[in-house]
């Protein structure tokens, strides 16, 4: 197992769709998290960005957008892109600085601003683009993915909408109390049920929205933690990216059709969101039996419940029980989404995987008031995103 | 007198034109027999495989819904919508032969509440938009109409 990294900060702007200019959400996760750290921007070795690809060239090269923007220090610097897990790659840059001893003290900054309405893939007519082509020849929309997802489930595992609506009554009572949420009210399960129908069988309030927002953590070895009094921070244990195995037999984000199974049969073993989740778990040296607290990516309010079976929680077709038993919720015996999910939030891409970190770390901390998951040792973040990008991580205390 | 508009495929090669029995084209890789669709035209997807050189094969003409949507709001650009826009659905196709799923989008008049998971349905062409000398033509999946007992 790697040694632990230390996260002496965490810090966010909070979401909401404002239209300003993304480094100005950057900058102010950046300034939080430093300020959580009780560090300054001078301190930092390395800076790590997570990029846009709808804000410019200022995006493709977040990381030393950021550190203009925070002053040129002679800091070392990356930017990474990998959809929405650009934020956890980001991290696994910083950590794996740390862990090489190439730096002790790195901070990690994702932020976006994002446009109105459905994600259009980027400008430009591109046709070996498989982003650009899914919209001119199918009119593939995202959420049209997700509801496939949705509709299997219903199939297989006979979940209902009434199952998929609990799903948002609950994120949303635990958003209510965070402050960094977009959304920020209860809703009711028949709100969301009369809520427009938007790609069968998900509605309006079931499907994420896109946002505005920033988050940041400061990352440092165990040495430099000490050396810093905090002898007892919040420690990344893992990160996992991983890509698919081939034959990936789950249509994915923009593809049009799967790998075929018909010349090379896939090896029986996880699929692609289970071994992000799995490679985690083994670099941690833990198991789900551990996780007393999840933040998972709820493009939808279903694909909450496949991520329940995908991150170990339960059983293949055991969501929807654990759903109704009450289980997930703040209270219940393996609280999901205690920050309210991207159903408060909305995705600002590049900040989000960051954002359920800061909250893991939250939460750690015994700090996440109105939300707060008792006695919380261990926290294990999921995400997955277009084009076999997916992360995980998990935090210890 | 208008002319009639001559179809054409809205993305060349990716299918037969044949009215009566259209297919979508894949790749077979010369080394593995391993199927892609679109097809691949330099590098085969299988981790163990250093294939370059691929056949064209059509796919199956028909297949069973692994799951399926619609489109209740106008897709953004570079969808070309009609006006007024109308829904469509879309389906997840298993195809047997090829153990793999296609995506496509349901021909006009079918509404999600039509299909089911393990229907079956055949390709065909349809119009995906218009402009004022072609008509563009995309696959698309059609429910196969069940005979009566």
């Amino acid at each position: 197992m790697p040694e632990p990294v230390a996260v002496l900060g965490v810090g966010m702007h909070p979401w909401g769709k404002w239209g300003r200019n993304f480094v100005e959400y950057g900058l102010a996760a950046a300034r939080a998290a430093l300020d959580d750290a009780g560090l300054t921007w001078r301190d930092i070795q390395f800076v790590s960005g997570a990029d846009t690809i709808r804000n410019g060239y200022p995006g493709f090269v977040s990381g030393a957008t950021f550190a203009q923007a925070l002053g040129w220090s002679g800091a070392r610097v990356a930017s990474s892109y990998a959809a929405c897990a650009s934020g956890a790659t980001a991290i696994a840059a910083a950590r794996a600085q740390i862990l090489a001893g190439l730096c002790d003290v790195a901070l990690v900054v994702g932020a976006d601003t994002t446009p109105k309405g459905f994600f259009a893939p980027v400008g430009g007519e591109r046709r070996d683009d498989p982003d650009w082509l899914r919209f001119r020849l199918l009119g593939a929309t995202n959420p049209a993915y997700f509801a496939l997802y949705a509709r299997r489930r219903m199939e297989l595992f006979g979940a209902t909408e009434a199952d998929f609506a609990a799903v948002k009554v609950k994120n949303a009572r635990h958003g209510r109390n965070n402050p960094n949420a977009r959304y920020r009210t209860e809703v009711t399960a028949e709100e969301v049920l009369a809520s427009p129908m938007v790609a069968d069988p998900l509605r309006l309030l079931e499907i994420c929205a896109t946002s505005d927002g920033g988050a940041a953590v400061v990352l440092a070895s165990m040495d430099f933690a000490r050396r810093h009094e905090q002898d007892n921070p919040v420690r990344v244990a893992a990160v996992s990216t991983v890509t698919p195995r081939f034959p990936q037999t789950v249509i994915e984000m923009p593809n049009f059709s799967t790998d075929s199974a018909a010349a090379v049969p896939g090896e029986p073993g996880p699929t692609f969101r289970q071994s992000i989740a799995s490679a985690a778990y083994e670099e941690a040296g833990i198991g789900p039996e551990d996780v007393d607290v999840a933040e998972v990516y709820d493009l939808s309010t279903a694909l909450e419940l496949d991520w329940y079976e995908d991150i170990g929680l339960c059983k293949e077709g055991e969501a929807e029980k654990l759903l109704r038993d009450g289980d997930t919720a703040v209270g219940g015996r393996i609280p999901v989404n205690p920050s309210g999910g991207l159903s408060c939030f909305g995705e600002a891409i590049p900040a989000q995987a960051i954002a359920q970190v800061c909250e893991l770390v939250w939460q750690l901390r015994g700090r996440a008031e109105g939300r707060q998951v008792e006695e919380a040792r261990v926290g294990l973040s999921a995400n997955q995103g277009l084009f076999g990008h997916g992360s995980s991580v998990v935090v210890t205390r | 007198m208008a002319q009639a508009k001559t179809p054409t495929a809205a993305r060349e090669g990716w299918f037969t034109l044949d009215a009566q029995a259209p297919a979508l084209l894949g790749s077979k890789c010369r080394v593995c027999g391993t199927i892609a669709f679109p097809k691949e035209a330099s590098f085969c997807r299988n981790p163990d495989c250093a294939g370059t050189e691929f056949d064209e094969v059509p796919l199956s003409r028909t297949g069973r819904i692994w799951s399926y949507t619609d489109a209740r709001y106008q897709p953004p650009e570079p969808y070309v919508a009609a006006e007024p826009y109308e829904p469509f659905c879309i389906a997840a196709v298993e195809l047997a032969a090829e153990e793999m799923v296609v995506l496509g989008q349901v021909v006009p008049g079918v509404t999600a509440t039509d299909l089911a998971i393990g229907d079956e349905v055949e390709l065909v062409l349809d119009t995906l938009y218009e402009d004022d000398e072609h008509e563009y033509v995309v696959w698309k999946w059609r429910p196969v109409e069940q005979s009566g007992a």
